[in-house]
């Protein structure tokens, strides 16, 4: 540890940041750097990098031969296809609850505020099962549906997106939520003596603050939809072609001990994962510098 | 401050919203614990006392101590590192911590079986110690390290980076060592943050199946986690024992939704969290 001359402890004189050394006179730089980095790099990089080490092993012209498989193909786009449809409507639906969490007060309010979060609580599989039962021609929901001529929605696309709706509702409410809080009502009353109408403001003072906020939620729930397992599992019916998810098609191509195959999959997904990360990482930072641009 | 927006707009949004959450949320929660006791309490009761019940939930407990405890001790460490000290590097490792979040629960299980499975380098060596990770319970246990991984230092980061070092630099100046200034300062403006985390990462670990479905051997009794061992008996078209095994859980998701309800208010009161 090093503790160099010092101004603030964000910041060396300099500005630059130096390799391992701190500039702060807080002991436990070493120590708190050391366990830090030697946990991350046994539970997540060194694990991680197996992945790369594996397609390492496959031949280029092998991993696209995998890829290009129709099945898989159909099973990236099954996914991508089904986790968008249901990212847009937790788009939607949690600018809303945001919007009544936030501005409104009624009756069940906390109650309603409360219960956002129970797919993290909730074990997935335990919602996979519940949405499979009552979603299926035999279910309370699906035999209703059945009945009125839309078609029970389990054991098909429509049965995968409702199950990533569940396990992805919180994160965009959660994280709209902070930030349409901290608002300064200020803007919006000057909009409203102004002449603006409530839709307008809403567009045009309230919506590009919460914009940031709502794409990363989107985001969120995006990648958890793309990745999601256990909720999907039962719902989906796995044919292929049709209602077979990338994660769904890499745990069959696991059960045949197809290590091949899975990798390459599963490195197609961690690429989209981190392209998703990045571009959330992008929309965070250019919004830090809105503010700190005022 | 007045609503500009007419009533009928809020009526419709609040309508929404409660339909919506009713709907995805209410409904499924009410139907598990309806269907667990659709054959009666004598097979609802012999569901969750069976052997096979119990020692599933037995290794899942086991496995959400030993999850949240390692990343307790790494969220702690991670948090005072990343919000104490700037180094390079410090978003990357930021970054890096936050990945497990955008892994699909089938690749981290994916990972932990290249990592120590048999097409591993390692594979050898582990064979000779005796060692069993892939389709035994440290794989279990690994993976669910993995997937939860983030959830503490999460948490904890937020609040430590609000908070700002000015009380640690000062304690530092006067001469406090590490361990005081972290027990004696730091600590008491984060046990809320960090109680929700630990909360947080429990209900995970719990609920945990993609990552665990990958590196268990699928033994009942064995190493079928709560979650696995729910799924093998709704495989088998046991519905009512299966949805009278997750009722347990159903509970168990309540108990955390109230108390994670109850740490917000009382860190919200502290103006901690």
């Amino acid at each position: 540890m090093a503790v160099t001359k010092r101004r603030s402890p964000i910041e060396s004189p300099d500005g630059t940041k130096k390799f391992l050394t701190a500039t702060s006179v807080i002991p436990g730089f070493g120590l708190s750097t050391g366990v830090t980095l030697t946990m991350l790099s046994l539970v997540v990089l060194i694990p991680l990098a197996s992945i790369l080490w594996s397609s390492s092993e496959l031949t280029v012209a092998d991993f696209f031969a995998t890829i290009a498989r129709r099945r898989v193909l159909m099973s990236f786009w099954v996914s991508i296809e089904t986790a968008l449809i249901a990212s847009l409507i937790n788009m939607v639906m949690g600018l809303i609850m945001a919007w009544v969490l936030v501005r409104y007060e009624f009756p069940g309010k906390r109650l309603l505020d409360g219960m956002i979060e129970l797919p993290f609580a909730l074990p997935t599989v335990v919602a996979g099962m519940a949405l499979t039962s009552l979603t299926a021609n035999t279910g309370l929901i699906g035999g209703a549906l059945e009945a009125v001529g839309i078609g029970a929605p389990a054991y098909t696309r429509a049965g995968i997106v409702i199950a990533m709706i569940f396990v992805g509702i919180p994160f965009v409410a959660r994280s709209i939520q902070p930030v349409l809080e901290k608002l300064d009502r200020r803007a919006e009353e000057a909009a409203f003596i102004l002449g603006a109408s409530p839709w307008q403001i809403f567009r045009r003072v309230i919506f590009p603050e919460i914009r940031p906020a709502m794409l990363v939620g989107f985001g969120l729930a995006f990648a958890r939809s793309l990745g999601e397992y256990g909720s999907v599992v039962f719902i989906a019916g796995n044919k292929p072609f049709q209602t077979e998810i990338a994660p769904l098609l890499i745990m069959s191509e696991l059960q045949e001990y197809d290590y091949a195959s899975a990798t390459a999959i599963a490195l197609v997904m961690l690429i989209l994962a981190f392209l998703i990360l990045f571009a959330m990482n992008l929309i965070q930072s250019q919004a830090a510098k809105r503010v700190g641009e005022r | 401050m007045q609503q500009h927006s007419s009533p009928w707009v809020r009526r419709l949004l609040i309508g929404l919203t409660a339909v919506f959450l009713i709907l995805f949320l209410a409904v499924p929660l009410i139907f598990v614990l309806v269907q667990s006791f659709s054959r009666g309490l004598g097979v609802y009761l012999s569901a969750i006392t069976d052997t096979f019940a119990l020692q599933a939930l037995a290794l899942t407990l086991v496995t959400v101590l030993i999850a949240v405890a390692v990343n307790t001790i790494f969220g702690l460490f991670a948090a005072w590192n990343l919000t104490r000290y700037r180094y390079f590097g410090y978003k990357i490792v930021n970054t890096f911590i936050d990945l497990p979040l955008s892994v699909s629960p089938v690749i981290a299980g994916l990972i932990f079986l290249l990592t120590f499975g048999r097409a591993s380098p390692i594979y050898p060596l582990l064979t000779a110690a005796g060692v069993r990770v892939v389709y035994a319970i440290p794989g279990i246990v690994l993976a669910t390290i993995f997937v939860t991984f983030p959830y503490v230092s999460r948490e904890l980061i937020p609040v430590l980076d609000a908070r700002g070092t000015d009380e640690e630099e000062a304690a530092a100046l006067m001469g406090a060592s590490g361990p005081v200034i972290f027990r004696r300062i730091t600590f008491p403006h984060i046990k809320w943050a960090l109680l929700y985390g630990v909360v947080l990462c429990s209900a995970r670990a719990l609920g945990e199946f993609g990552a665990v479905a990958v590196l268990s051997g699928r033994l009942r009794g064995r190493t079928l986690t709560l979650p696995l061992y729910i799924e093998s008996l709704y495989q088998e078209y046991s519905y009512a024992p299966a949805f009278a095994v997750s009722s347990i859980l159903v509970v168990l998701a309540i108990v955390i939704l109230v108390a994670r309800a109850a740490v917000e208010h009382k860190g919200d009161k502290r103006g901690e969290l």
